[in-house]
């Protein structure tokens, strides 16, 4: 097949001579990483570093008694053994909780556990020495005197009386809870014709990132500064963290992120491992380097989505879906994550339930219970994947049992594409979404006719192919309303500053980070169109808190809309400053000048006047040739944050297409499409591959992926030949389709993108199974992953 | 007799290097830690994951389930080898113009696995692109436009452009 | 995950090994490496030395003699993959090869560290025993051979000695009427086996005689289901399937009860292969 070459420039309001909004550029970046020339932090090695290996819990839930230190300190390589006790002296603990999310609750959390131990994988000692192979082999010389405390492992009994009470300061294990009662739900269900009530089930899993979480911290006495090189998402948060709880001013901190081997949320988090790492350094007083590996990945790295939700929607037989009630309980760990909470999930989920439908009655209830088990916290497309389940799952039984096609269904209660603006029952409000065109997309992208044809078709020979469908909203761009207005120091708004170099080529400095979804492209693309140079004349600065302006870092899809924004602005104000200094130089106004492909030029017939590099040169190093009180500024920043909307909600529609093998329980996924809105596209085969790596990853949670806990809180499958990850043999090929409904919150227009593939396609798997299994009168699965077995169970086999 | 360190002598990328490794050090670690050649990754420590992929005489191997020490009067070749010595150009041209890798982390593995395939099989049906890397986890492109891009490879190295 | 501390030593002859393995109780011999030094990463094992056997002389040949192939400890499943002799004389094994592991696991791992190694979900041991193959080893009291049937003992447990070091393994030439069926269930292309079963008989049209089930994946060991065999025998595939002789425990992947039901399904694909005469 041929690979996708440059696109054609889509013409926008945005278009300029050389835009590069809406082509598929290569990443600039790409070249070190396929050379295998990146730098990763787990490939950062400064003078005199050492290597923390931590000794963990065995156990869910125990009191420490006593760590004996003296046989691992002696052991050979070993720098330091030091205790929670020690580490305490160092760096103050946190704790998880937001104003905005009422209720919520949790204890505080130390960077290595004192006095107990609440999870198993939790760090109780930390050994540092000369590599890491000395480091783990003092561990094992460790002494920790256990005492076993029972452990809370099952949510469904984690508020009960006799369950112990994991903090007794809190009172009980709940964490978070929040109701939500609008409209006239009961009578809605009373009035309708069919009533649909299951639970849903989605299974506790992670993120599996490839290169595991790593960190070097780099604590120089001399200086009074610390310098972190860490794969974070967010590295002006943790400036701050590190700060706070360090004691110590931002200007001491500097937090440093290159290239990041795979986030999705997981490294947006604090870790008690990593801000212990912090602390060390400084203690010893030189750099330390902690790579999680790859077993310890699986019991610390934050795990997510673990829901038992009891659902229940109306319908009436001319397919009116009148309501929808939910009942979500979510067993979290000992801690809410800090600082963007555990209690966001499920409010997510709250939030997002029956987001594309007209259907105004809604009730919900949320609790968050606290157990012995790896704490949970933001996985990539937070919660959406739990509420699309729930919703589109419900959708399909209400569609199946009152005998109407799905996308029909769907077709009558989608909200108009010209409702705009509006709210949803919850109260989410959506500036402009495209629900129905995005249906009518992908039904003709799929087929679907056909596919139906081939169905029945393949049926009458035994063979049980499935359709399912998922509709979805997504947050992106999200505004203070997400975690500002909680209390917690995370910016929403983010800045660009954009630089002319004495060559003419613009540098660009960004707030947002890069973790391979594109960031630095976008940014380039954007930057390079606003300001008027080829792509070739730009270079990107992220992850960097000494060379960028403040800023967000990336999460809930926000480089591209936010970040882009902020780079948008700063190009279109450094090409102002320099047209006035251009205008100074050939004395003409500036207003009939333009800079296009790195030259200034006569707006209105494209004749060159003056290269940028000759500008530069002037400005640079002949200012007594500029006319006086002509002062060139050749840097602009400018930053952004949406005020319009608290969230740039986005819209999409997902089908999966699949066989199962009715004697095994195996399923082949066919095929995949996804029809996504994100507003103005800035680079298609990024937004393309964002979609696709975020479908493959719900697609684990459909059918592979899980952490298994026994009785004792013991993480049973914590190795990557248990835990079963999507390989490339079982993966389809995805076709992606787009529609656009800019935002008018930004110039750009550019909503996000990163996370909808992951929202939409555990839920259209889901259905694609059931309807495969639905002519042999199979019991509908609602319980994730479809393991064969399952499978094998809901059609009467074991 | 035997030792817990030995010396070893092997080339890699076509250098000669002589060290002395603790048995117990992987070939991968090795060669990020001993020789800094830090574009073989690890990713998971018990063969799964296939980021630490690199060739020893002629064959790709896990490097993470291997010692340095079996690699005594070996040829060994990395990322950076390859790449340098310029023999999977096109691969790495066309994962870039794909955007067959976004973070990076699996790239190398992938890359040498994908140029394993094409020494083998010059026209490799998509199904089997995706056998033969299917010990090759990416977490982030989802696969698709790595088959892509491999698929593109072997078309063109063939002489037969779609 | 780094090992624990251990030595190394490459040695060039058989006697070298076993010598060795008599000094050191705790020694480890080193082939392919691709269990064990997982199992040394993951500090599952922490033998004081590594043996290894990599540059044994003698032990990489793949021959058809005698009526049989004879396949040297040493020969990696790459080698074996696309060996001719075994195409055409051990066509169970060669139909094996591709569902072991990845093409990077293939270039190092060995037929004899699969079979020494003993995982109840690898296939070669069920190739094995459905062949009625045979195991030469070499020990301090000098060579010995093993039937199949009397190798595998228990969970990754064999009756290899302590000083023993395997050397080759042998299984009959395919004759005319040889027929072979191999099937596997994994969730992943390169899985371990979820239930797999690789089986062997003699065929004379649909007539079966000499079955010989060897289920992995099931238990703590490759196991013959003898009462399907027996069914099979008398081309009573349902009677077969419904009198499974098989308890298989409960692991991460499956319960027992599906693993049941999945050998099942798997005795009926593969009985409709060993059905088939031979291509």
């Amino acid at each position: 097949m041929k690979i996708t070459d440059d696109s054609p420039p889509v013409l926008t309001a945005l278009d300029r001579p050389n835009s590069y909004i809406g082509r598929a550029v290569p990443r600039p970046n790409l070249k070190r990483l396929t050379q295998g020339r990146g730098q990763y932090v787990s490939d950062v090695t400064l003078p005199r570093m050492a290597h923390v290996a931590y000794v963990r819990s065995p156990h869910a839930h125990a009191a420490v008694k006593s760590i004996k230190k003296t046989a691992a300190e002696k052991a050979p390589g070993v720098i330091a053994v030091v205790t929670g006790a020690e580490l305490a002296k160092v760096m103050t603990p946190w704790v998880g909780v937001l104003t905005h999310l009422k209720g919520l609750k949790s204890a505080p959390q130390a960077p290595i556990a004192v006095e107990r131990a609440c999870w198993q994988g939790e760090a109780v000692c930390a050994v540092v020495a000369r590599t890491r192979a000395h480091a783990e082999d003092a561990c094992e010389l460790v002494e920790v005197a256990y005492e076993e405390l029972p452990a809370v492992v099952d949510p469904e009994t984690a508020l009960d009386g006799k369950t112990p009470v994991i903090h007794s300061s809190l009172g009980d294990n709940l964490c978070f809870e929040r109701k939500l009662d609008v409209g006239k739900v009961d009578e809605a269900f009373a009035s309708s014709d069919a009533v649909v009530e299951t639970t849903f089930v989605t299974g506790r899993h992670t993120g599996v990132t490839n290169e595991p979480r790593s960190i070097v911290a780099d604590w120089n006495e001399g200086e009074q500064r610390l310098t972190v090189y860490q794969g974070t998402q967010a590295p002006h948060m943790m400036q701050d963290l590190f700060a706070k709880h360090l004691g110590l001013r931002h200007a001491q901190v500097r937090v440093l992120t290159k290239d990041v081997g795979g986030s999705f949320g997981i490294k947006v988090h604090t870790y008690a491992d990593e801000m212990a790492t912090v602390a060390l350094s400084k203690l010893l007083k030189r750099p330390v380097k902690f790579v999680a590996d790859r077993i310890e990945s699986f019991v610390t790295d934050i795990h997510a989505r673990d829901h038992r939700i009891k659902a229940k929607i109306g319908v009436r037989k001319d397919g009116t879906i009148t309501a929808f009630e939910i009942d979500d309980l979510t067993g979290i760990g000992p801690y809410s994550v800090y600082p963007r909470t555990s209690g966001i999930e499920a409010n997510q989920v709250v939030n997002l339930v029956g987001g594309p439908y007209t259907t105004p009655n809604y009730r919900a209830q949320a609790r968050v219970v606290f157990t012995n088990k790896n704490v949970m916290c933001q996985y990539r497309a937070v919660g959406h994947p739990v509420a699309v389940a729930v919703t589109e799952g419900l959708v399909e039984l209400a569609a199946a049992k009152i005998g109407m096609d799905p996308l029909e269904l769907r077709r009558r209660n989608l909200i108009a594409d010209d409702a705009y603006p509006t709210q949803s029952a919850a109260g989410l409000k959506f500036e402009k979404l495209s629900h129905h065109e995005a249906l009518a997309h992908l039904d003709s992208m799929m087929n679907y006719a056909g596919l139906r044809a081939e169905q029945k078709k393949l049926r009458d020979q035994g063979i049980y192919r499935g359709i399912g469908f998922a509709s979805f909203i997504e947050v992106t761009n999200p505004s203070a309303a997400f975690y500002g207005v909680g209390g917690a120091r995370i910016t929403s708004q983010d800045g660009a500053t954009v630089k002319l170099d004495a060559q003419g080529n613009i540098s660009v400095h960004s707030g947002v980070t890069e973790q391979g979804q594109g960031a630095e492209a976008v940014l380039a693309q954007v930057a390079a169109s606003a300001f008027g140079v080829p792509i070739e004349r730009v270079r990107v600065i992220t992850g960097d808190t000494d060379n960028t302006p403040y800023g967000g870092g990336t999460w809930a899809s926000r480089a591209a809309g936010i970040g882009g924004e902020a780079a948008w602005q700063a190009g279109k104000a450094l090409r102002a400053n320099v047209l006035a200094v251009a205008g100074a130089m050939l004395q003409a106004k500036p207003e009939t000048l333009d800079i296009r492909r790195g030259v200034v030029v006569d707006a209105a017939t494209g004749a060159e006047r003056l290269p940028l590099e000759e500008l530069a040169r002037v400005a640079y190093f002949r200012p007594d040739t500029l006319p006086s009180g002509v002062q060139a500024e050749l840097m602009a920043t400018r930053h952004y944050v949406p005020r319009g909307w608290p969230f740039a909600f986005t819209n999409g529609i997902q089908a999966s297409y699949l066989e199962v093998d009715v004697d095994t329980g195996f399923v082949k996924l066919l095929k995949h499409w996804c029809v996504e809105d994100c507003g103005t596209i800035i680079n298609p085969q990024l937004v393309d591959e964002q979609i696709r790596g975020g479908i493959v990853q719900g697609i684990g949670a459909a059918l592979f992926e899980q952490c298994l806990y026994d009785e004792r809180g013991q993480m049973l499958n914590g190795n990557m030949a248990d835990y079963l990850v999507p390989m490339a043999a079982e993966m389809p090929d995805i076709e992606c389709g787009h529609c656009v409904s800019p935002t008018a919150d930004s110039e750009l227009g550019a909503k996000g993108a990163g996370e909808a593939g992951t929202a939409g396609a555990p839920a259209c798997v889901m259905n694609a199974i059931n309807d495969a299994l639905r002519p042999l009168g199979a019991a509908p699965l609602t319980d994730m992953p479809f393991m064969p077995g399952k499978i094998l169970a809901a059609l009467g086999k074991v | 007799m035997s030792g817990t360190a030995l010396d070893i002598s092997l080339t890699v990328n076509g250098e000669r290097i002589a060290e002395r490794v603790d048995a117990r050090t992987t070939l991968v670690d090795f060669l990020r830690e001993s020789l800094a050649l830090t574009g073989s990754h690890v990713g998971c420590e018990h063969g799964v994951c296939g980021a630490c992929i690199v060739r020893v005489n002629g064959e790709i191997v896990r490097g993470c389930l291997m010692l340095a020490a079996q690699c005594d009067g070996a040829k060994v070749e990395t990322i950076e080898g390859l790449s340098d010595a310029g023999e999977i150009t096109d691969l790495q041209t066309a994962f870039e113009q794909r955007n067959a890798l976004q973070c990076g982390f699996c790239t190398p593995g992938m890359v040498l696995t994908a140029q394993d395939l094409l020494q083998r099989n010059g026209a490799p049906t998509r199904e089997e692109i995706r056998e033969h890397i299917s010990g090759n986890y990416c977490r982030c492109t989802g696969y698709q436009a790595i088959v892509d891009a491999v698929e593109s490879v072997a078309q063109t190295r063939a002489g037969a452009k779609k | 995950m780094k090992p624990a501390p251990f030595a190394y030593k490459k040695v060039r002859t058989l006697e070298e090994a076993v010598a060795l393995l008599g000094e050191h109780r705790d020694a480890r011999l080193l082939a392919g490496g691709q269990s064990l030094i997982a199992t040394l990463n993951m500090r599952l094992s922490q033998p004081s030395l590594l043996i290894d056997i990599n540059g044994i002389a003698g032990l990489s040949g793949i021959a058809h003699k005698n009526g049989k192939v004879e396949i040297g400890a040493l020969v990696r499943h790459v080698q074996a993959e696309g060996n001719e002799l075994i195409a055409k004389y051990a066509p169970l094994i060669a139909r094996a090869m591709p569902h072991i592991g990845h093409p990077a696991i293939r270039n190092r791992g060995t037929l004899g560290g699969s079979i020494a190694f003993a995982d109840p979900a690898a296939e070669l041991p069920a190739c094995l025993l459905a062949l009625d193959g045979e195991i030469d080893v070499a020990g301090p009291k000098g060579k010995r051979t093993i039937r199949a049937q009397d190798f595998f003992k228990g969970l990754f447990e064999t009756t290899l000695g302590p000083q023993e070091v395997l050397t080759a393994i042998r299984v009959p030439a395919a004759g005319k009427d040889l027929r072979t069926g191999f099937a596997e269930l994994a969730r992943r292309h390169g899985d371990y086996a979820v239930v797999g079963l690789a089986a062997s008989a003699r065929g004379d049209g649909k007539k079966l005689s000499d079955v010989r089930l060897a289920y992995f994946g099931v238990g703590n060991t490759a196991l013959r289901a003898r009462k399907a065999e027996a069914a099979l025998a008398k081309g009573d595939i349902d009677g077969a399937v419904a009198g499974l002789d098989l308890e298989p425990y409960d692991d991460v992947q499956a319960t027992g009860a599906v693993k049941k039901h999945l050998a099942g399904v798997l005795l009926r694909r593969v009985a409709k292969q060993l059905m088939e005469p031979a291509a």
